[in-house]
């Protein structure tokens, strides 16, 4: 019953990190069908972003309220990640829209830059630009619809644009100037410390379970239910659900596709940035951290069936139990006198890298019956 | 994407290849070691570019998982080489496997042993596991971009199994090459070298002309077509599952080419051959070069390398940057290739906009090329 309730929950750990990770790709990839080879780089600016939050909160002004950074941090995240995602969605994917293995190819481009950019910036500068990137695409935004239909629009823009510039140039030399960590660029990894309220672990039926663990599991518990009510409670959902099953129906019944294209990418992605927090909590931060999780997150929006959140959960937990199963061959200890030809087997696979092997070969193995994943989508087109 | 194929006189097309063999020839006396070895090796690295041009270009078959099959060859090529020159080692098998406490020649490298079957293997296993993945694939119409997360899933399998067994394969070590022996020389020397250098400049211009082959004809229309409009092939009476397995298994074949002379030339072959983004890279080559045009692939390939080993020296930072700008800009501003760009009606719009040529009225594109009317 422990072993049953040990790996339970390590599965559910594995893949409730999975989960948390996917599912911004399952709303970009599968609502939108934009394949975004960047989303581990958005995840990456996440759990960057934490970092740079966690030190910001040393600081001795913001010091009385250190343990709460890490609560301060998601929001930061989901809005960092979120900004750089739409101005990705403005600049280069709107103009591939149609095209997805250009889409693919583009979005490998950006993430080549966004690694190399954390390596030879300083991140107070970095973070500068970012604050820069917030303030000069949403204070536009914000302007009197007196000032937005008036002639000199444009000027307005403008302007906002220098003061976002002055800013960030501001915001990035107060915190270079007062967080020695953040003023030289390194390509060295970097850890972020947990606040101490989730250090050390929670005892619950006789099994103890390590907080951080724990935190994600509530992270992607609550990113799911809210993206679930937003997509199907909210006027903004209902019009996402809309463009995706018919953009041109949408568009002549007056929904606002561009606008639609911009709030979902914007979503996507800043999802992407909240899995990088907690991704931070489980090890430390570095410019490849995205990388690791990218290939996984796919193999899960495959395996659930495009377009299906209900799918995309049930996956992620799949292959994290089975990970965990596999992985550290629990099996063996469930069933300790097999015959020795499979016991040979499952010790040969008992490894994190052998485990991905087997469950990858699995999820081919699977695709072969069901080729559209656990929850197809329904239509009469020749191309599904 | 037909190209409108500018005709040649036969005359300089033959003067063409004559300087081109004769700069093969020479180059060996005109470069020094340094720069020939990277030549020959960014030239091998041209063959599997080719193959991506095959399945990408022709068939619109996108896979980010060539790397599998490169590191297939350049397995096969390097443990030929080490069995071979193991004689004074304990067990006459590779010095690695005495570290892991492994005495005997595990089996599946048993058939190894002879130089005839490693020369077929090079190429048949990786064509024959492409045709595998690629049938699993292809049987279920899984394509597009499903296809492509699927090739780089199936590469991390690969990097994982490779990386993982040390006792089979020395792991995340690879198999070095370059103090092996073959036909009494060593393979590192310079001598050695400068063949290698010959037999890949050889190889290249072989499966140039093999791809064009291959595409020429009633093949090379039906992938053409598959690229096009898939289910209009199917419903032709076509099975486009056929074509695209064989396709894929061609590209895989050349990958396994490319890695074997890739490896004797650098000397090591390694899990970092299946990595990620090199897989992707070779994509790359092939999309600044110019995709469906094959020259491209080929040109492509050895100038990035070419270009990426001269701003790494320089400037080992901003590779990255300039790397990850070129896909933006390819992909958006070029997105027939640099090749395709000079064949279709580039030069022309150019030329155009500085008021050089005349405009043309109506339809330009009917009259430039017919590409439209097919």
């Amino acid at each position: 019953m422990e072993l049953l309730l040990d790996s339970l929950f390590n599965g559910v750990a594995i893949g409730s990190v999975l989960l948390v990770a996917a599912l911004g790709l399952a709303i970009v990839f599968g609502l939108m069908g934009v394949i975004n080879l960047a989303h581990g780089e958005l995840m990456m600016l996440g759990a960057y972003t934490t970092y740079v939050t966690q030190l910001i909160f040393k600081l001795p002004i913001l010091k009385p309220f250190y343990n709460s950074y890490i609560i301060v941090s998601i929001f930061l995240a989901f809005i960092v990640s979120g900004v750089v995602g739409i101005l990705l969605e403005k600049t280069i994917i709107r103009k591939l829209y149609g095209s997805p293995l250009e889409t693919l190819l583009a979005t490998w481009g950006v993430s080549l830059i966004l690694q190399q950019f954390v390596r030879s910036v300083p991140l107070a500068y970095g973070t500068g630009l970012v604050i820069s990137l917030i303030i000069g695409l949403f204070l536009p935004t914000t302007f009197p619809s007196k000032i937005k239909e008036s002639i000199n629009y444009k000027y307005y823009k403008f302007s906002s644009w220098i003061f976002a510039a002055l800013t960030g140039v501001l915001t990035g030399s107060v915190i270079s100037s007062s967080v020695s960590k953040l003023s030289r660029a390194s390509a060295r990894n970097v850890d972020v410390t947990a606040p101490s309220w989730m250090r050390g672990q929670v005892e619950i039926i006789g099994t103890a379970f390590p907080k951080t663990r724990l935190m994600i599991i509530v992270i992607t518990l609550i990113s799911v239910v809210a993206i679930t009510l937003f997509l199907n409670q909210s006027a903004w959902g209902m019009r996402i659900r809309a463009v995706t099953q018919n953009r041109q129906m949408s568009d002549c019944l007056g929904i606002s596709t561009e606008k639609v294209d911009i709030i979902t990418f914007g979503i996507g992605s800043g999802l992407a940035g909240v899995a990088g927090v907690a991704v931070s909590l489980l090890g430390s931060v570095g410019p490849n951290v995205g990388g690791n999780y990218i290939v996984g997150c796919f193999m899960v929006v495959v395996l659930g069936g495009v377009g299906n959140l209900l799918g995309t959960v049930l996956a992620s937990f799949g292959i994290g139990i089975m990970t965990d199963l596999i992985g550290a061959g629990r099996l063996l200890s469930i069933w300790p006198d097999m015959p020795l030809p499979l016991s040979n087997t499952i010790n040969f696979f008992a490894t994190t890298s052998m485990a991905r092997v087997m469950i990858f070969a699995l999820i081919v193995i699977f695709l072969q019956f069901k080729p559209t994943g656990l929850f197809p989508q329904k239509g009469r087109m020749v191309e599904n | 994407m037909s190209l409108s194929k500018i005709k040649f006189d036969k005359k300089i097309v033959l003067s063409f290849w004559i300087i081109l063999i004769a700069l093969i020839i020479a180059a060996p006396t005109l470069l020094p070691v340094f720069r020939l070895n990277l030549l020959g090796r960014y030239l091998s690295l041209s063959i599997v570019a080719l193959g991506v041009d095959l399945i990408w270009g022709y068939t619109g078959l996108l896979s980010l998982g060539q790397g599998i099959f490169f590191a297939l060859g350049g397995y096969c090529a390097a443990m030929y080489l080490q069995i071979t020159s193991s004689s004074e080692f304990p067990n006459n098998i590779p010095e690695f496997f005495a570290l892991y406490g492994v005495e005997k020649l595990p089996f599946f490298w048993e058939p190894f042993r002879s130089p005839f079957f490693t020369f077929f293997a090079i190429w048949i296993i990786p064509a024959l596991v492409a045709g595998l993945i690629g049938f699993l694939v292809f049987r279920n119409r899984i394509k597009g971009v499903y296809f492509s997360i699927l090739t780089q899933a199936s590469l991390l399998v690969f990097f994982n199994f490779f990386n993982g067994q040390q006792k089979l394969i020395n792991g995340t070590n690879g198999l070095k090459t370059d103090v092996t022996q073959l036909f009494g020389q060593m393979v590192g020397s310079e001598s050695m070298q400068r063949i290698f250098f010959w037999i890949t400049a050889t190889l290249v211009i072989a499966s140039w002309f093999f791809a064009k082959w291959v595409v020429k004809g009633r093949f090379g229309n039906i992938l053409i077509g598959i690229r096009d409009d898939e289910p209009r092939v199917r419903f032709t009476g076509y099975n486009p599952v056929i074509f695209k397995t064989i396709i894929f298994s061609i590209a895989g074949g050349l990958a396994g080419i490319s890695g074997a002379l890739y490896t004797v030339q650098s000397g090591i072959v390694s899990p970092q051959f299946m990595t990620v983004p090199f897989s992707i890279e070779m994509v790359i080559w092939v999309a600044v070069g110019g995709r469906g045009t094959l020259l491209g692939a080929i040109l492509g390939a050895v100038f990035i390398n070419y270009a990426k080993s001269l701003v790494s020296e320089a400037l080992p930072a901003s590779w990255m940057f300039i790397q990850g700008g070129l896909f933006i800009l390819v992909v958006t501003a070029l997105p027939e290739g640099v090749l395709g760009w000079i064949q279709g009606d580039g030069p022309r719009n150019l030329l155009q906009r500085f008021g050089l040529k005349r405009k043309i009225e109506t339809y330009p594109s009917l009259e430039i090329n017919n590409k439209e009317q097919k």
